[in-house]
């Protein structure tokens, strides 16, 4: 700025010469938030010209609501989801200050609005198009009446609205007649006769998901005949059985996701009913359904389209997997997750003909071998996601296949997996690795994630939950090569010490750590983290007994942005705890079991902390908190969560893999 | 003795008669709920109880010895317990008249006992004459008590028959009957096949709800059995396709078709509404008409078989009911003809008095809608009302523009609704005097009777003049708590049926 003055035209500004125009243009290529937060603080014209382009606006509070809504005219996405409170009159100011430009709201997480606010917003923000309610369980019918006046909505949630039935439900039918997605999962007051209304006036519909609500055939019939319908979820409809399905006479031809996963009373047969016309579905989903065996995959056979098939939790069969890849053979993502029945023999016909696979779930299939392995690996070469947690059958020679031949991967899920260095150094050749999980591999050490750290560099995310073996030297590595990363987890990593954290303190972009468990660590190396990861939002400190008030503060000075975090078992006393109120994000908190922790520091810290949202506290505390205090933080939309748990000393993680395979 | 002795005597015996009515609170309100009921008894419903009720009973009338009250209750209470006991373990698969001169002994002991309660009043009355006003208060709602539960007795011992008597109901003369109490008492002797387990049902559960139930079923039943037959005028012989010229068609003139009075006396004139009723008018014209021959039904066969089958037409030109149309359709019997004429070419003059809206033509046909009038619940935005929502529905996916509006809300909160029984409710059915078990109907009657006035005024907010959204602003629910019961719910539906019992649908 002193350089500015010392420009012979002191009232001249450069900025000035930047139309509005490409100052967007600009803005709207930074991505990070907090880069935008800088251009606005330059001057007084960039600061106004930010005001004007921010579109989107994700408050945590509600408090200062009318504040940025005079600093941000144009924002046309309001995200509320945050805000633990949300009153009628915050919801008539945004109605008075946004008007018509307004377009998107989300309300799935405040409470404490009702149908009054709600009607207000929706007859003054005419342009509205979405709206997100979900578990807003006090709305009744007269909310969805109100909902009803807003004649532009395309896009409705409703998830877990239990308290709207087919009364409310037919409002919105009539009023919202340019619906393009309704969401009514969970709204068990909704029957066949809302959900047929629905289908019968808004005949835009293109996705709807009509999870566990109590429907039967009758509805069903009329929701297929809508002709754009895309995207159907019927998860969990008990209601609907293979003699209605059976019945049906067309099928929705237009349809390309079907989700049935947990209707228990659908088999193959009131599937090949309900597919024989939906010829471009492109996705489905049976989870926790029939058995998958051949008569299953004769009803496939008409989806020649069929891209992703999803049969978690089904019992399968090794000629059933056979015939899906004989007839699906543009699979591109297959997930088989808790499958039981999954052979060596069945995967490896079925991957060795669907050779475009991208993604495979194969977690908990835990009697494949080296055998299916090789097959994938062998076949499917442009696999970009591979998630194979607790395939414990699978020997070490395995994963180097991995490495050698599917070097596309991007995601890579190999937890509880007998992996070792060999494996690891392999792995590190696929260099598009973004986010590799190696919790609970006890056989892999420093030596392969030093590989891992110096070719990886994408890495977004790792996890070392219970890798017993690795030490900071990993850590050092990582640090050093996956300077991206964002989420690290070195939970119960006895061996990790403030060198660590110190190192990973330079990954400017991590907003995740989780270090629970690690006794080594202390306040100097949290210190470190709070003032390298301006971006840390979560934390997880959970049994680092060495952590004590002097890691708060640093904390709370630095960690502005910290939203989460787990003080368990650590040494943080009151002053520590009344200390993290500095951070003004932070919604929830975990404190069970310090020591020094005393009824009136608690008080104090959580009054102080206004945003509050969730706090564990052990059950103790209950009695011992005046009971003004509880009620007036519960007003502030904070929800206590009462704990009783013994204190554990942790256990040594030799005697915890003990513990594992006595369980198995 | 003096009032307030007596008035332990009343509590005692409101004590025990709530042994019989479980669910009778022990205040007096639903026994004043009774008394203006009584005095409101000019509905013809009530006035065809009334005189049921005395031609009932008239050999009860008997002057007998007065009991002390007290020392009759307990008998009358164990008695009752006894034969509440005796029921179940006597479960025979066909009827047993037995249990029905069971039930109908103990009824014969209640109305003695009541007698002798009226008798002791009328002679307590002419010796305390000072506190008469309060006194005589109590002894009224003594008595309607006693009435209450010996008309409760009877629905139950009559409405226990029912469900088993109805396929056997075809004949108009016995659907007239059921609508009566005095008839459903007769039905014991009249459906002489009908199951003893609904009795058992009865004395078993709780009684005054059970009786309170059926009485309601009977009702409905008699309402249905009437619609279909309403129905029938106009419909059901469509299909019969007798050819023309099988069956011989008669036309009665207009005067004819809407005069009172169908039966006239050749002697004297005097018009007559039923046969039996001009047979008995008859009498007094000499002893020639007092034989039972004369008395008697004229029997069915001798007339139908030697005539022609009758076809009636009406006399309205152009009507498809004319005998000059072309696709002339004939109309079964005179009561089809009148009913025809007056609902398709006369004017609907009478109104119901609830709503003020629907009229009709037939007073019947008021009655029947009388019944169900406040209790469609199901309404659209454009002020037609459904009894069922499927209607409703259909009527909104049928129209543009209409949308199910939503009644009155919810009493915030829950015990509201608990507190809801009215007094000014009760008279509209006779069912709903019953004091005990007909709350919750009360409620529901209010609950969705937007137009009735009086029903919203008993109800803590005021919604008479406020728009929908105006309403109170219900409390919250504790969405946190919630979320973890609904998913326990999302997984406990039976995985194998397809009904759920929707608790939303109060169907």
């Amino acid at each position: 700025m002193k350089k500015q003055k010392s420009i012979p035209e002191p009232n001249f500004n450069r900025f000035d010469l930047l139309s509005d125009e490409i100052v967007f243009l600009i803005l709207d290529s930074l991505d990070d938030p907090l880069d935008k937060k800088s251009v606005s603080l330059v001057c007084k014209s960039l600061y106004a010209i930010e005001s004007r382009h921010r579109k989107i606006l994700k408050p945590l509070r509600s408090e200062h609501m009318k504040k940025n809504l005079i600093r941000y005219p144009f924002i046309s996405h309001l995200d509320l989801s945050l805000c633990p409170v949300i009153t009628d009159s915050s919801l008539g100011v945004i109605s008075g200050y946004c008007k018509e430009t307004l377009r998107s709201i989300n309300l799935s997480r405040p409470r404490f609005f009702s149908h009054v606010g709600l009607s207000n917003l929706l007859v003054n923000c005419r342009n509205l198009v979405e709206i997100d309610l979900s578990n807003a369980t006090n709305l009744k019918d007269l909310a969805a009446a109100s909902i009803a006046e807003a004649k532009n909505l395309e896009k409705l949630w409703l998830v877990r609205c239990k308290s709207i039935t087919d009364i409310g439900l037919g409002c919105i039918a009539v009023g919202c007649r340019k619906l393009k997605l309704l969401s009514l999962k969970w709204c068990f007051g909704v029957g066949d006769l809302g959900v047929g209304l629905i289908a019968v006036k808004c005949k835009e519909i293109r996705s709807l998901d009509l999870s566990y609500l109590p429907i039967t055939n009758k509805c069903l019939f009329q929701v297929l005949e809508l002709q754009h319908l895309e995207d159907l979820i019927l998860e969990g409809c008990f209601g609907i059985d293979d003699d209605s399905l059976t019945a049906l006479k067309q099928g929705c031809t237009s349809l390309e996701t079907l989700d049935m996963s947990r209707c228990q009373n659908v088999s193959h047969i009131g599937l090949s009913s309900l597919t024989s016309a939906a010829g471009c579905l492109r996705q489905l989903s049976l989870s926790y359904g029939s058995q998958v065996d051949l008569a299953l995959a004769d009803s496939l056979q008409k989806l020649s389209m069929l891209q992703f098939i999803k049969l978690d939790g089904c019992q399968v069969t090794s000629s059933g997997l056979k015939a899906i890849g004989i007839c699906c053979v543009s699979l591109t993502e297959l997930s088989l997750s808790k499958c039981s029945g999954v052979t060596d023999e069945g995967l490896s016909s079925l991957v060795t003909k669907c050779v475009d696979l991208r993604k495979l779930d194969v977690t908990c299939c835990r009697t494949i071998t080296y055998a299916s392995v090789a097959h994938i690996t062998n076949s499917c070469t442009s696999l970009t996601s591979l998630r194979m947690e607790s395939c414990t059958m699978v020997s070490a020679e395995a994963f180097i296949l991995i490495g050698q031949r599917c070097q596309f991967l991007e995601e890579l899920d190999l937890t509880e997996n007998n992996i070792d260095d060999e494996g690891l150094k392999s792995i590190s050749r696929c260099s598009q690795l973004a986010s590799l999980k190696l919790g609970i591999c006890p056989n892999i050490t420093d030596k392969g994630l030093i590989h891992i750290g110096n070719c990886c560099s994408k890495l977004i995310e790792l996890d070392l939950y219970r890798s017993a073996e690795i030490t900071d030297s990993s850590i050092l590595a990582i640090a050093r090569g996956c300077t991206l990363i964002e989420t690290i987890n070195i939970a119960y990593c006895k061996n990790i010490t403030d060198r660590s954290l110190v190192s990973l303190s330079k990954c400017s972009k991590l907003n995740t750590l989780e270090s629970r468990g690690c006794p080594l660590i202390t306040s100097f190396g949290l210190a470190a983290i709070a003032m390298g990861c301006k971006q840390l939002t979560k934390l997880d400190i959970k049994k680092c007994q060495n952590i004590d008030d002097t890691g708060m503060v640093p904390l709370a000075y630095f960690s502005q942005n910290l939203r989460q975090i787990n003080l368990s078992y650590t040494s943080v006393t009151d002053v520590g705890l009344l200390s993290l109120a500095n951070i003004r994000c932070l919604q929830s908190m975990t404190v069970l079991h310090l020591e020094c922790l005393t009824p009136s520091g608690l008080a104090a810290a959580l009054l102080a902390c206004g945003g509050l949202t969730k706090v564990k506290l052990p059950l103790s505390f209950k009695s011992l908190l005046p009971p003004p205090i509880t009620e007036h933080l519960e007003y502030r939309g904070c929800v206590f969560q009462w704990r009783d748990k013994a204190f554990q000393t942790d256990y040594d993680p030799k005697s915890w893999k003990l513990q594992l395979t006595e369980e198995e | 003795m003096d009032p307030e002795d007596k008035i332990c005597e009343e509590d005692t015996w409101i004590k025990s008669s709530s042994s019989h009515e479980s669910c009778e609170p022990p205040n007096n309100q639903p026994l004043t709920s009774f008394d203006s009921l009584e005095q409101k008894m000019d509905g013809s419903s009530f006035l065809d109880y009334g005189t049921t009720f005395d031609e009932q009973f008239p050999g009860f009338n008997q002057p007998s010895v007065a009991h002390k009250i007290n020392d009759k209750n307990p008998i009358l209470g164990k008695h009752y317990n006894q034969m509440s006991e005796a029921q179940p373990s006597n479960k025979v698969e066909d009827w047993d008249p037995r249990a029905i001169l069971n039930n109908l002994s103990f009824l014969e002991k209640k109305i003695h006992q009541l007698r002798d309660m009226v008798h002791l009043i009328v002679g307590r009355r002419e010796q305390v004459m000072g506190q008469r006003d309060q006194l005589l208060v109590h002894q009224q709602q003594l008595i309607t008590a006693n009435l209450t539960s010996i008309i409760v007795q009877l629905i139950s011992t009559a409405g226990s028959l029912l469900p088993s008597v109805n396929p056997t109901v075809s004949s108009s003369s016995a659907i007239g009957s059921l609508g009566h109490f005095g008839g459903v008492t007769n039905s014991s002797g009249f459906f002489p096949n009908s199951g003893i387990p609904n009795i058992n049902n009865v004395n078993k559960v709780d009684l005054s709800n059970q009786t309170d139930l059926t009485g309601y079923c009977g009702a409905e039943q008699n309402c249905s059995v009437e619609d279909h037959e309403l129905k029938s005028d106009d419909d059901a012989d469509e299909g019969e396709n007798l050819p023309p010229g099988s069956y011989e068609i008669l036309q009665l003139e207009k005067e004819e078709i809407l005069a009172p009075h169908t039966h006239f006396c050749t002697i004297c004139g005097k018009g007559f509404k039923r046969d039996a009723n001009l047979r008995m008018h008859m009498r007094g014209h000499g002893d020639k008409y007092k034989t039972p021959a004369a008395l008697a039904k004229p029997s069915k066969e001798s007339t139908s078989e030697s005539m022609l089958i009758k076809r009636y037409s009406c006399p309205y030109v152009g009507c498809k009911r004319n005998k000059d149309h072309k696709k002339f359709q004939p109309l079964k019997t005179i009561l089809c003809v009148k009913n025809h004429y007056k609902r398709t070419h006369c004017d609907k003059t009478y109104i119901c008095s609830r709503c003020n809206a629907k009229k009709f033509s037939v007073l019947a046909d008021l009655k029947t809608h009388e019944k169900h009038c406040g209790r469609d619940k199901w309404l659209c935005s454009c002020g037609t009302t459904f009894s069922r929502k499927d209607k409703l529905f259909g009527h909104i996916s049928l129209f543009q523009g209409h949308t199910p509006a939503i009644p009155v809300d919810e009493p915030s909160d829950p015990g509201q609704s608990s507190e809801a029984p009215k007094v000014g409710q009760m008279d509209i059915d006779f069912k709903s005097s019953a004091p005990s078990g007909s709350a919750f109907q009360n409620a529901m009657d209010t609950k969705f009777s937007g137009d009735d006035s009086t029903s919203i005024s008993q109800l803590n907010f005021d919604t008479s003049d406020s728009g929908f959204n105006e309403f109170p602003r219900p409390p919250f629910e504790d969405a946190g708590s919630s979320f973890s019961f609904l998913l326990s719910d999302a997984y406990g539906y039976p995985p194998k049926n397809g009904r759920y019992s929707n608790s939303n649908d109060l169907e």
